[in-house]
């Protein structure tokens, strides 16, 4: 009787034990299938960035009828879009995790370190198969290319500088001339106040400060002072200078606008996406960010375009400068040839031919145009200034972003001044830099030469540690 | 009856002196069903290997290396621990979170249990009362806090400074002031959790016997002392209990901090739990893995302390 018992038992336990393992095992040699990239039919799955989370049903038509058309050109392989948003605090997991997409976007800044790292797949002969291969701007290129002289991230998305956006209807209900954006800082300021004053609740200006946009911005607003955060010698050897005065000035001058003009509103906790959340419902008059933004400020915040507008930066003092930045395509070091393969035909049709190819150019703008997305948003050439002219001709017919609400950024967009970020532990720097802004923001008697005195040691300790 | 059913306590020693005396041989041990019952338990073993000690055996180690889960990790011997013990932060978040943890205390400590009280007393709908009272408790968490995200608003139309604004009061900086913010997500924090609390006291106030309140009311006592001498004595035992459990609660404080105000405005309400994100997920480039599980391995040895003293209570009124 009890031999019966422990049978049935050791069966079932048994059958239990083996089930468990079995699951284990086969969710491994699953993930196994997906990374040999092909399926069934022979096809290559390939997973990309689409769009960031929360867009607007028009934007994601648009992409998914970009996919479409991509993959009836291409029958043998199969997209598979996701959402996602670059952010300094989930990138690495999700690299280490191995759960971003196949090709996914990176930042200027982070590409030579990740390529060190050995985390980024060697692109260098599938890339070198694109026509236009040769004809990048050599300093856009050098972005992603390792020490052993091979691409590995291609600049695929956006070149931008730095601008500031401003809404028109807020600058007319102050009384100001919305088609004459302020030129200097003080302007900024003055403008900002008569905003807030008109409006109460409102931010006349208000500038990012969480997950490490804080620094992010506070480095623009140095430069635009003509100050630098940071100093590289010959020999690689970097030396902290947060405490110039390029920044001291940028954040004095916020701290009166907080504190004597109360014209930044009343939400000082905001990153990128909270701020243009923040700006396309109305809350914000004025900010700096990204000559690009106004595509996802549509995309994703539904802004009222005819209230947008784009200026140049303000800039001040000798040696002032314009933040430049950009976005890279790359993928995981483990994908192979065939994904590969894939993925250059992706970056081609979705990022790169429309600059440089008459034909998808229109076609893309006629998709995006047929779904209400914006077409002619400004961002820095990736070739040169005389093809990023030919090809904003071959879309004229379809350009639909109020060009002429831009013109102050567009006019002078070849000449600004344009200085790189900081190359060195870029992002631990702009996240210490975050407190500081919000030191300045929130607290009235906040000493920003010891703020600053401190995060420029602790900088530095970063940068000793190489 | 617990002098019937409670066995003398032994120490280790003599348990083992006793298991001693009847050592049984494997086939004994086997016809005993000892195999069935290794088996059956294997499941359970492979599952709680994989998914929870596994984990913790590599954080240990992990606390002792240098790495970024890409590149080979490297042992670093107390480094690590070193690192955080010297990071200024570390007693900022300390702080912040003793903080934190004597607000709620302060908060929610009182508040479930005059509600509790208070329900029982109540003789109609009582179950719409708890209802009522655990709703908070349902409400998905990030939720909850854009909710009050809402109500904080620091602007004149704000949800609380609209309200204020009517008597005249503010507008108040809610979340963006140093000085207001852990307040404002310690009370966050207590509504979301005091539901859990009260269905807790509530379940202890039913087995105070209610003669005791019948003696009590015709020895003239009032309400105040048939609280004070009837419902708190009774409640003794799950009022310690529960506050141990918010200590330890406390202490891992995080989804608060983190989604109201990212640790700001200047770190202050930069918790530790917040600080060990940060050490591991601040920088895109792979973060300070070492560290942060340095930090965590820190603060689960002090609440390990805290959960024996709960064992040990708890045993010893389960007996009582």
């Amino acid at each position: 009787m009890k031999s019966t018992r422990q049978a049935i038992a050791l069966t079932l336990a048994g059958a239990l034990a083996i089930s468990t393992l079995a699951a284990c095992s086969s969710g491994g040699s699953g993930s196994d299938d997906e990374s040999s990239g092909s399926d069934g039919d022979g096809k290559v799955t390939l997973k990309v960035v689409s769009l960031l989370p929360g867009s607007e049903q028009e934007a994601i038509d648009a992409f998914n009828a970009q996919v479409e058309e991509f993959e009836a050109a291409n029958p043998d392989i199969d997209i598979v879009p996701e959402e996602y948003e670059w952010k300094a605090t989930t990138f690495a997991p999700q690299l280490a995790g191995g759960t971003l997409p196949d090709v996914f976007e990176i930042p200027f800044t982070d590409a030579k370190t990740l390529v060190e790292n050995g985390q980024l797949a060697d692109l260098d002969e599938q890339f070198r198969t694109l026509p236009y291969a040769d004809k990048f701007n050599p300093a856009i290129i050098e972005a992603g290319t390792g020490a052993d002289g091979h691409v590995y991230a291609i600049p695929a998305k956006n070149v931008y500088g730095v601008g500031l956006h401003y809404n028109r209807a807020l600058f007319e209900s102050a009384g100001l001339d919305p088609d004459q954006p302020p030129a200097t800082w003080d302007e900024v300021r003055e403008a900002a106040k008569k905003i807030a004053d008109a409006n109460p609740g409102v931010a006349g200006y208000m500038q990012m400060s969480q997950n490490n946009t804080g620094g992010w911005q506070l480095t623009v607003n140095t430069f635009a002072r003509g100050g630098r955060t940071q100093e590289v010698a010959e020999d690689g050897k970097a030396t902290s200078t947060l405490t110039n005065d390029g920044t001291k000035e940028a954040l004095e001058w916020l701290k009166a606008m907080r504190w004597e003009d109360n014209s930044l509103g009343s939400n000082f906790l905001l990153d990128w996406g909270t701020m243009n959340q923040a700006f396309a419902a109305g809350q914000v008059a004025m900010y700096t960010s990204g000559s690009d933004v106004f595509t996802s400020l549509v995309q994703t915040n539904a802004v009222d375009q005819s209230t947008y507008g784009l200026a140049a930066l303000p800039l001040e003092g000798d040696d002032a400068g314009v933040l430049t930045g950009g976005t890279l395509a790359a993928m995981p070091a483990n994908v192979d040839e065939s994904k590969k393969e894939a993925a250059i035909k992706w970056i081609d049709f979705f990022y790169l031919a429309k600059l440089v190819d008459e034909k998808r150019a229109v076609a893309d703008a006629e998709t995006l145009v047929a779904n209400d997305q914006p077409v002619g948003t400004p961002v820095l050439p990736m070739f040169s200034e005389e093809q990023y002219l030919q090809n904003q001709e071959w879309i004229a017919d379809f350009i639909n972003v109020p060009l002429d609400q831009m013109t102050s950024y567009t006019d002078t967009m070849f000449d600004l001044p344009l200085v790189g970020e900081p190359s060195q532990k870029t992002q631990e720097i702009y996240a210490l830099l975050d407190p500081v802004v919000q030191a300045v923001l929130t607290d009235e008697n906040a000493d920003v030469d010891a703020l600053l005195e401190q995060a420029n040691t602790e900088a530095q300790a970063l940068l000793d540690q190489g | 009856m617990t002098a019937t059913t409670a066995p003398p306590r032994r120490g280790p020693a003599s348990h083992a002196r006793a298991d001693r005396g009847r050592r049984r041989s494997p086939v004994t041990w086997f016809r005993g069903g000892g195999l069935s019952n290794l088996v059956f338990l294997l499941p359970l073993i492979l599952i709680f290997g994989v998914f929870s000690w596994f984990p913790i055996v590599r954080a240990v180690i992990m606390s002792f290396q240098e790495t970024n889960l890409v590149s080979d990790p490297t042992f670093v011997g107390l480094d690590n621990f070193r690192q955080v013990l010297a990071d200024p932060l570390l007693w900022k978040a300390v702080k912040n979170t003793l903080y934190f943890a004597f607000l709620a205390l302060l908060f929610g400590y009182p508040i479930p249990l005059v509600a509790a009280v208070l329900m029982r007393e109540v003789r109609r709908a009582r179950g719409l009362y708890s209802a009522l009272a655990y709703l908070p408790v349902v409400v998905p968490p990030v939720v909850a806090v854009l909710l009050w995200k809402f109500f904080y608003n620091g602007s004149p139309t704000g949800v609380f400074n609209t309200i204020l604004g009517w008597v005249g009061l503010g507008p108040y900086p809610w979340l963006q002031d140093a000085s207001t913010a852990m307040p404002s997500l310690v009370l966050a924090a207590t509504w979301a959790g005091a539901g859990g609390t009260i269905i807790i006291y509530l379940a202890a106030l039913t087995s105070v016997p209610p003669e005791l309140y019948d003696a009590s009311e015709v020895d003239g006592a009032g309400l105040w002392r048939k609280i004070w001498h009837v419902t708190l004595p009774a409640l003794r035992g799950v009022l310690f209990i529960t506050l141990i459990l918010q200590v330890i609660g406390t202490a891992q404080v995080f989804l608060e901090p983190y989604l109201f105000t990212g640790g700001g405005p200047n770190n202050a309400t930069l918790t530790i739990l917040l600080l060990i994100y940060r050490y591991a997920f601040q920088n895109s480039l792979g973060g300070d893995y070492g560290a942060a599980t340095a930090l965590s391995i820190m603060l689960a040895a002090v609440l390990a302390v805290f959960s024996v003293l709960y064992f040990r209570l708890t045993r010893s009124w389960s007996t009582s």
